[in-house]
């Protein structure tokens, strides 16, 4: 126990951890925008990361530019959440919470047997920033270049997204239209146009998140970010859905506590990691129901 | 002659298979202001609803200064200049003040600016910053006016704006009206008040069970027994 604790507080693994949970922040942005909007659940959004990751692995095989291999991860992901929001989300709005999660699940397992059609079982291996994962010293502490970047990544995206909900006026719909959506129509706020913007910027975040992701695990499968998206999805479930700022926190907290324990857990028994998390995720919704971020005991509404 | 700022023609109106308005038929100019009176049910918010395509219209015709807008989507209709003052105010409570007018900006066909509706309600300008839903009622119903004329509308529709305010209020409002017809709106007004609507519109339309059963004018409005007839029929 007492070697756990000692591992725990390590300054190296309190950055991995940040770094990790600075990722899921971005993940659980990108599933709380199209909630917000939508009241949508998109179990799909990891397939999202994965299309992305195999875009990265794509260009880094053939030995492209990191900017290319970058753009052309922001082009397939942001044209294959355009394709979701216009083909599944948009003509779905207003149907049942399980019709729409039942539908995303399908688009899930959909792009999921596409990957292993086109790339096989094994993946592609994308590794043109690899050398991101050498470490800096801070003072005495070695942090991998990845944590900083991450972290610092995930802080840029999440202020631009501040100044763009509190500042524009289609962040003032979109906020309208997450709080009442009936309401937002009637003063004449779009409501495909709001729907659209967040599931682009639902799609930027995940584009971001597939190119932080694939210097860590640069082996891309079919199922990449699959678990990944299940923890980020309990996170925000736990940090409290119907707020992005409690979705965030809930994201962040769950990266963060996999980060910990997956470092601080005795290396015989990480095997045991996503029971501790989803042991953790039952208590915490058993005794908070309605979010630990958000404000009083808070019901979730309208899902 | 021109085409009036609204012209509703037969509009047949029906939930599952319950008429709720049928074979209605109003008009409503430019600077004007037309009641619609009567019980509960009568179909006088389905009618609104209908209008602002909250509601599909299963028959007739709606339509700004003669173009159709049956059949559009609630956005749209408002983007035409078309704004409903719903029942309830439906604010958006915490959102500030400042943030609930900006949004009437959506619809908006012109300059945006806040001026005119700060004349009328100058409450609104000193609680720009707080949130909606601190508001007392009164303040709301101001609030929520002042979000439907910011975008400029052609045509306002109200739902009983009068509804649970204290005596003061509800002369602000009505006031409020008579000072923004003579801006060339064309007033849809939903009331409870039978009185004061009838004194208060060019002509008041008495709805019941969906159809329209009298048309009173002001001259009606001190001839109680026509009134109480009109609720009875």
């Amino acid at each position: 126990m007492s070697d756990f604790l000692r591992t725990a507080v390590e300054l190296q693994v309190q950055a991995d951890a940040i770094g990790l949970g600075a990722i899921f922040a971005l993940m659980a942005v990108g599933i709380g925008l199209v909630f917000g909007v939508l009241r949508l659940v998109n179990f799909a959004y990891g397939q999202l990361i994965m299309a992305g990751g195999f875009a990265l692995a794509f260009a880094s095989e053939r030995g492209w530019p990191v900017a290319v291999g970058i753009a052309l991860c922001l082009v397939v992901v942001l044209a294959l959440s355009l394709a979701m929001e216009r083909v599944v989300f948009r003509p779905l709005r207003g149907q049942s919470p399980a019709v729409m999660l039942t539908a995303t699940f399908a688009v899930a397992f959909l792009l999921q047997s596409i990957a292993l059609i086109w790339f096989g079982p094994l993946g592609k291996t994308a590794v043109s920033l690899a050398q991101l994962n050498r470490p800096v010293s801070v003072g005495d502490v070695e942090i991998r270049k990845i944590t900083i970047v991450a972290i610092v990544t995930a802080a840029v995206c999440l202020a631009l997204l501040v100044l763009l909900l509190n500042r524009t006026s289609i962040g003032l719909h979109m906020r309208a239209a997450a709080m009442d959506f009936s309401t937002a129509r009637l003063v004449g706020v779009r409501a495909s146009l709001v729907s659209a913007v967040a599931v682009l910027l639902s799609g930027i975040l995940a584009a971001v998140v597939a190119v932080l992701l694939t210097v860590q695990f640069p082996t891309v499968t079919p199922t990449y970010a699959l678990r990944e998206t299940i923890l980020v999805l309990a996170g925000v479930v736990v940090g409290g859905m119907t707020r992005l700022v409690s979705a965030t926190l809930g994201g962040f907290a769950i990266g963060y506590v996999s980060g910990v324990l997956a470092a601080a857990l005795p290396s015989g028994q990480s095997q045991y990691l996503p029971s501790f998390v989803f042991g953790l995720v039952i208590l915490v919704l058993l005794l908070r129901p309605g979010g630990v971020f958000t404000r009083g005991a808070g019901t979730v509404e309208r899902v | 002659m021109s085409e009036p700022a609204l012209r509703v023609s037969g509009l047949e109106v029906a939930y599952g298979g319950v008429a709720a308005v049928r074979g209605l038929s109003l008009e409503v100019a430019e600077s004007e202001i037309v009641g619609l009176i009567g019980p509960n049910g009568a179909g006088k918010s389905t009618t609104l609803h209908a209008i602002m395509g909250l509601v599909p219209a299963r028959g007739g015709d709606i339509a700004l200064a003669g173009e159709s807008i049956r059949g559009r989507a609630p956005e749209s209709i408002a983007r035409s200049g078309v704004a409903l003052v719903p029942e309830g105010r439906r604010l958006f409570g915490e959102l500030t003040v400042r943030e609930n007018l900006e949004l009437g900006f959506a619809a908006a066909r012109g300059r945006d600016e806040l001026a005119f509706v700060y004349d009328l309600f100058p409450v609104l300008r000193d609680f720009g910053k707080r949130q909606a839903g601190t508001l007392s009622g009164g303040q709301q119903q101001q609030l929520a006016i002042a979000r439907a004329l910011v975008a400029r509308p052609s045509v306002l529709l109200l739902d009983e704006p009068s509804l649970g305010l204290a005596p003061t209020i509800v002369d602000l409002v009505f006031a409020t009206l008579e000072a923004i017809r003579v801006r060339g709106l064309a007033i849809l007004l939903v009331e409870q008040r039978a009185q004061r609507t009838v004194a208060l519109a060019d002509r008041t339309h008495v709805l019941a069970n969906g159809e329209l059963r009298l048309t009173l004018t002001r001259d009606d409005a001190a001839d109680t027994d026509r009134m109480i007839a009109a609720y009875l029929s």
